[in-house]
């Protein structure tokens, strides 16, 4: 077992949390969004820290395809996301 | 490097992601909260660079900092101080004072519970050693795959289903964003300073983003790096007020949106007709097909991202302020 990719995974775990909790608790739609992004990249801190197989050891390279897919996901998510909520503005500015 | 130095910069990465990552969430001004966001990804790629994930860290540098950065910036700077910011909205004062010490102490000890969950699983996962036979199957089929990258194999070999999916996503996405409105109000033109330098960055960033295409099929790059990159070069032309960023109008726009997914159904469909399975490459065609579809996939991924960053479809040219760029 490794130290590092025992302290880089368990760091991922308290990222999630952190994430986790500002996504569920705070009022602002923005500040929610950057929880959640935070939040997946304590996922993706997790799975790098698993791929790793320690110094000069070739990493799992499986974990690592799924994170770069992960990453692309999760802009495209806040993308969509920010475009709702600047539809949502607009409309209570209207209404 | 020996374990002691590799260890006093572990301890010093992971208390910068920690301390950054409740910076970011803590603080109540959005900007300052967007750009410690931004600060965090970097230092996550450091870290990433660290564990040997250099295609990774490119990818995190590239789209989890750089570009949902400016994205959230290009959001805070159309809504000042109003509904993202949350001040003086009746809607959002009363949903703040609703949330009182009780919900606030319940959703925190669930995080913790959700913390606590992770940890043993890893910590079990841990106890058991590493479970290779994946990572086997990868290294041992990796010659056949045409690409020497086994990143890149398993995104456009061995799982191109996947990325295949993965593309139908992005799509799926820039079309709701489409759908939504039109493009935020785009900036006015750079000063001579800033203009010289876009002048020098954007063909600069073009030609980097070819070079991160052809250098995925061996080293650290590949599609959604190279897109990355590319959409970089629109964000700075739309910063220097060129009003459309670059992209193609009308329905070249479109045809470039769905190059990605239509690439990978053109090259997977053939491949079912000359009785392959379906994106299932013939080795000695795999490189050649893996590099097509990745181009047209980079121009899709970049098309998506600067969609993204413009938060709609960019507005006919008034002044005739756009520009045309290559590709």
């Amino acid at each position: 077992m490794l130290t590092a990719q025992w302290l880089y995974a368990m760091t991922g775990c308290l990222i999630v949390a952190l994430g986790l909790r500002t996504a569920l608790l705070h009022a602002v739609l923005l500040h929610r969004l950057i929880g959640v992004n935070v939040m997946g990249a304590g996922v993706f801190l997790m799975l790098i820290a698993v791929a790793y197989r320690g110094p000069g050891v070739a990493p799992d390279p499986v974990p690592h395809a799924l994170v770069l897919t992960g990453i692309v996901v999760a802009v495209s998510a806040t993308a969509l996301a920010l475009a709702l909520a600047r539809r949502l503005t607009g409309e209570q500015d209207n209404g | 490097m020996n374990t002691t130095a590799l260890l006093v910069l572990d301890v010093l990465l992971v208390f910068s992601l920690l301390s950054l990552a409740a910076a970011a969430l803590a603080t109540r001004d959005a900007s300052r909260s967007v750009i410690l966001f931004m600060a965090f990804g970097l230092v996550l790629a450091v870290a990433w660079a660290r564990l040997l994930a250099p295609d990774v860290a490119l990818a995190e540098a590239a789209i989890g900092a750089g570009l949902s950065g400016a994205l959230l910036l290009a959001a805070v700077r159309e809504q000042p101080r109003r509904a993202l910011s949350g001040d003086a909205k009746p809607v959002h004062e009363r949903e703040r004072t609703s949330i009182d010490v009780t919900l606030q102490l319940t959703v925190t000890l669930l995080c913790v519970a959700v913390a606590a969950l992770l940890a043993w699983a890893l910590a079990e996962a841990f106890d058991r050693g590493p479970q290779d036979t994946l990572a086997q199957a990868v290294s041992e089929t990796l010659a056949a795959s045409g690409v020497s990258n086994p990143v890149t194999a398993i995104l456009l070999n061995f799982r191109a289903y996947d990325t295949l999916l993965e593309l139908a996503v992005l799509l799926t996405a820039v079309l709701g964003i489409l759908a939504l409105g039109p493009a935020r109000p785009g900036y006015q033109a750079a000063g001579p300073v800033f203009d010289s330098l876009v002048r020098w960055l954007v063909p600069v960033l073009i030609l980097t983003a070819g070079y991160l295409l052809w250098v995925g099929a061996h080293a650290p790059g590949g599609a959604f790096q190279a897109g990355a990159t590319l959409a970089a070069a629109a964000v700075v032309l739309r910063l220097a007020g060129h009003r459309t960023a670059g992209l193609p109008p009308g329905r070249t726009l479109h045809v470039v949106m769905a190059a990605g997914v239509g690439m990978f159904l053109v090259v997977g469909l053939s491949l079912l007709v000359l009785g392959r399975p379906f994106l299932g490459y013939p080795p000695a065609w795999a490189g050649g097909l893996i590099l097509l579809i990745e181009s047209a996939a980079m121009l899709a991924i970049a098309a998506t991202l600067v969609l993204a960053f413009l938060g709609g479809r960019p507005q006919p040219a008034a002044g005739l302020s756009g520009e045309k760029r290559q590709c």
